[in-house]
């Protein structure tokens, strides 16, 4: 690894900022639609607010090196709030919006946080009640003024207060300003982001200038990123993808964030703006997926039939238009024809109409999904990385995009496999340190700089491209020493549009079992199509027409997991439909919904038990948290199905 | 975003500050519909700031009150006061005008238009161009619209009812048109706001969300608000005061704890034995 040095003194984000508002001046930087209006805000105007704003966080005593926690929904003026922290010499701290107060509260007093910058009342009254608690909190800043006329303002402040404050002390506050953001080096912390953690308390990932700015730089040129793209940002701003894209790649490239005007108007936003430049998780595009085909059922059979002819098409030539491999002319024709009748109108009703470059990554996505979109001639690709790597470690390039692979090392990353499997990577992005926590910073990367991921998997020897197979620690052998590895098969469960998550058991056991989520919107759907009638999630999940499809998906997926030698033993052989959905508020999920399968494991030990021990139903109880932190107990008594498994006499010749 | 906060934190304080002088005075009201006595002698007071609830049994001649503060039905006895003034006999409309602005127990909104233009009609008491200059959509009538469209877009905003803008409200489900219906009372900018059972039929969520409006709507606003609801809950934490009637006649008045411990009123709810 060479330490680049940085470009024309660029070494902060408020230093990008300010050569953005200087070279790009009258350039949108950011939108917010409010009030039903999309609300601009020039390069220059936005290094203006920001400015002030910083201005006002030091008249209210912001110190060098303290820690500014920001919660709230993506909006410019907490955007702002981020830059403002840096500029001060302080470190922001962008925590998840939909974590409960005890999560808060972990995070809030590991890293002492002295400014909380919150987006309205709902976040003040969790910072509220974990002041009971914590002393470290000395002042609150809130954006949204409404309800909180009431509220005790003696360490409380409006963000617009702030702001105008800071613009009225601008003489007192100039020079002290520009000594602090002339004082910010390449190395210090740019921003401190928590992982989510599949397993224990988050750990606080310390990013420097460096690691995000040559990322966003390496990034930038592997895609051509320019000024003029557009992003919607609606991920959630402590997710480290959202930080590179909406933060480090716009400043660097100096493109347009635009934020959606709630959550709840993501989708209309989406196809108002007509981003240029989009990132997803796949679950976003299964939705979109979801609902497309659920609205196609209902048209009149002329446009079921022209869909239904148009996309045959489109999957036969459409991804090999994108790769620019050779298509005759006549295909090429009826695309052309496809695109003004099917593809076209779709694309816009999608909001993917202006789409260069898209990304999806975090779980693995379907092939068919996959497939929908890019023969729609939507640049979708992979990328695979983590928070420790500032976002990319592997990416695909344009015209190298398949399903299965999460693409070549990106710019500036090294890769290599371990004996074990293992995937390690080194690169300018590595982060610099666990948060006080040397023992994990010196487990995870070692002297060199090489990191381990966690995730085991290989290179394709004829393509160069790497693929993941599994967590690494989830990799297991079962009881017969036969490869088992979860969340393959779970990956193969979940492509169906009626599962929405799958948890796959058989560690050290004979075979293996599975607890299976529904959807509730696809399964809904169907249901109300074929007249079944349900009053509750519960009693849909454990009707037997549903556990007669569910079982044909699983049985499905059996026969296609013995197709692979390796992994022939991960074949299903009982499974049940659980009684909730697993959620992220009771601890199932992480935040960003990946399965934590050992709490799981723990929590349901009664169902698992049942699973193994023969029986058809089980009767349970399972505490559930709702979203103001309140717990619940739900009752339930459950179905558990067989599957057909093929014959396994392969199997037990080879072990 | 269905944020539930705890009721607890916004529990008004009758510290004087927050409500001011007497607003509209009732008079020994009676209200009789041919030989029926729908409400008996009534007489009693909101104040300016303050969030008045009126509760008692089916059949007590609450909605029948609503009605009569809101110019629907006209009193055979018994003086309104409005604002210092006795109010002469007015028709509905001409109430709208003073600054009174309801919503219906059995939501009556326009189910074909979107929720935008249903609540825009909130504002038609206020909008100064004439017809002509509406129909051709010009000068005086667009800057006219344009400043309409901006109020609504705040209330719009403050409901928290951005994605469902451009919805018809018959595909709205229950609890969403009644926030809309509160929109378009809250359009008209009014000094008092009438709510008629505004938590009928709601889920639990449901009923905190709307809470939660009523009270930042008396809180952002310093909109006056009398409300009719039957959920006892409510009633006791969001109002500042209470007036009860039974069987057209009011037995109770005073703060949710007066009120809570009054004999008769205990009575009316829970009954008396008859031995």
């Amino acid at each position: 690894m060479t330490d680049q040095e940085p470009v024309a003194g660029l070494v902060s984000i408020p230093a990008l900022m300010a050569r953005n508002a200087r070279t790009l001046p009258h350039r949108a930087a950011y939108r917010e639609k409010e009030f039903g209006i999309w609300q601009v805000w020039s390069w220059q105007e936005a290094h203006a607010e920001t400015r002030a704003l910083a201005m006002g966080f030091l008249a209210l005593g912001l110190k060098r090196g303290d820690f500014v926690a920001v919660v709230g929904r993506n909006r410019p003026s907490l955007y702002w709030s981020i830059v403002a922290a840096q500029m001060c010499g302080a470190v922001p701290v962008p925590l998840y919006q939909d974590a409960v107060a005890e999560e808060a509260e972990y995070v809030l007093e590991h890293c002492s946080a002295r400014f909380v910058v919150c987006g309205d009342q709902e976040q003040v009254d969790k910072v509220i009640e974990v002041q009971e608690r914590i002393q470290c909190i000395d002042q609150v800043v809130y954006v949204d003024k409404r309800g909180m006329r009431k509220y005790d303002h003696s360490r409380m402040n409006a963000l617009a207060d702030v702001l105008t404050e800071g613009k009225a002390a601008h003489h007192r506050f100039e020079a002290e300003l520009d000594a602090r953001i002339a004082a910010i080096t390449y190395d210090d912390p740019c921003v401190m982001l928590y992982t989510s953690g599949t397993t224990g308390k988050p750990k606080g990932v310390v990013l420097s200038n460096r690691n995000i700015i040559e990322t966003s730089r390496n990034t930038c040129d592997f895609d051509r990123l320019t000024s003029s793209e557009e992003i919607l940002a609606y991920l959630p701003m402590a997710w480290v993808g959202d930080f590179i894209f909406s933060m480090g790649q716009a400043m660097w490239a100096g493109f347009c964030v635009n934020c959606p005007e709630s959550a709840a108007t993501m989708m209309t936003d989406l196809r108002e703006i007509g981003p240029s430049y989009f990132f997803a998780p796949p679950r976003v595009f299964e939705g979109q997926l979801t609902n497309v085909m659920i609205r196609m059922e209902d048209a009149a059979p002329f446009k079921q039939w022209l869909f239904r002819t148009f996309m045959a098409h489109a999957r036969k030539v459409g991804p090999a238009m994108l790769d620019g491999r050779p298509v005759s002319f006549t295909d090429r024709l009826l695309y052309r024809l496809g695109d003004l009748m099917v593809y076209g109108p779709l694309k816009n009703t999608l909001g993917y109409s202006r789409i260069r470059v898209g990304y999806t990554a975090g779980e693995a996505i379907g092939p068919e999904i996959f497939d929908f979109y890019r023969a729609l001639g939507i640049n979708l690709k992979q990328l695979y990385g983590q928070t420790e790597a500032s976002v990319f470690i592997t990416q695909q390039p344009d015209g190298e995009v398949r399903s299965d692979t999460v693409g070549v090392p990106s710019p500036g990353v090294e890769v290599k496999i371990a004996e074990t499997g293992e995937v390690f990577y080194r690169s300018p992005g590595t982060f610099v340190e666990y948060f006080k926590n040397p023992d994990s910073t010196a487990s995870t990367k070692d002297p060199e700089g090489w990191v381990a991921t966690g995730d085991a998997g290989f290179f394709e020897p004829q393509t160069g491209h790497l693929r993941i197979i599994d967590r690494a620690k989830d990799v297991g052998r079962m009881a017969d020493g036969s490869l088992f590895a979860p969340k393959y098969v779970e990956n193969k469960l979940k492509f169906y549009p009626n599962i929405l998550e799958a948890v796959v058991f058989g560690a050290g056991r004979d075979r293996c079992c599975a607890f299976i989520n529904i959807d509730l919107t696809a399964v809904g759907n169907w249901a109300e199509r074929n007249n079944i009638a349900y009053s509750s999630y519960q009693e849909l999940a454990g009707h037997p027409q549903v556990y007669e499809m569910i079982r044909g998906h699983v049985e499905e997926v059996n026969r296609s997991v013995a197709a692979d030698s390796m992994l022939a033993g991960c074949r299903i052989h009982r499974f049940l439909i659980l009684h909730k959905e697993l959620d992220a508020d009771d601890g199932e999920l992480t935040r960003t919904r990946k399965v934590r399968r050992n709490i799981i494991a723990d929590k349901y030990a009664d169902l698992i038990a049942a699973l193994y021990d023969g029986s058809t139903v089980i009767s349970t109880e399972t505490e559930v948290t709702y979203e103001d932190g309140r717990k619940g107990v739900l009752k339930a008594t459950l179905k558990i199905a067989d599957a057909a498994t093929l014959a396994t006499v392969e199997r037990r010749a080879a072990a | 975003m269905n944020a539930q906060i705890p009721l607890s934190s916004y529990t008004m304080t009758a510290d004087g500050r927050k409500i001011g002088a007497v607003l509209m005075e009732m008079k020994n009201i009676t209200l009789r519909f041919g030989g029926v006595k729908a409400i008996t002698d009534i007489s009693f007071d909101i104040r300016e700031g303050e969030i008045r609830s009126i509760i008692g049994p089916n059949g007590a001649g609450k909605s029948s009150m609503l009605n009569v503060i809101s110019g629907f039905y006209v009193p055979q006895e018994g003086e309104v006061w409005f604002r210092g003034a006795r109010r002469p006999q007015m028709k509905p409309y001409e109430v709208a005008r003073q600054g009174i602005a309801r919503t219906f127990q059995n939501i009556a909104l326009f189910d074909g238009m979107s929720v935008l233009d249903n609540i825009m009609t909130g504002r038609l008491t206020l909008m100064k161009t004439g017809l002509l200059a509406q129909s051709f959509w010009w000068g005086s009538a667009e800057r006219e619209e344009t400043a309409h469209r901006e109020k609504v877009e705040k209330i719009i905003d403050f409901l928290e009812i951005q994605a469902i803008r451009k919805t018809p409200v018959g595909r709205l489900p229950y609890g969403l048109k009644k926030r809309v219906e509160l929109a378009r009372a809250l359009a008209a900018e009014p000094k008092l706001l009438l709510l008629d059972e505004p938590m009928a039929g709601m889920n639990v969520e449901e009923k905190e969300d709307m809470c939660r409006f009523i009270l930042d709507v008396n809180d952002e606003f310093g909109t006056t608000i009398a409300l009719i609801e039957h959920d006892m809950g409510v009633v006791m934490d969001l109002s500042d005061r209470v007036v009860v009637m039974d069987y057209g006649k009011k037995i109770g008045d005073g703060t949710p704890d007066e009120v809570r411990n009054n004999q008769a009123v205990i009575d009316a709810y829970l009954g008396v034995s008859h031995e």
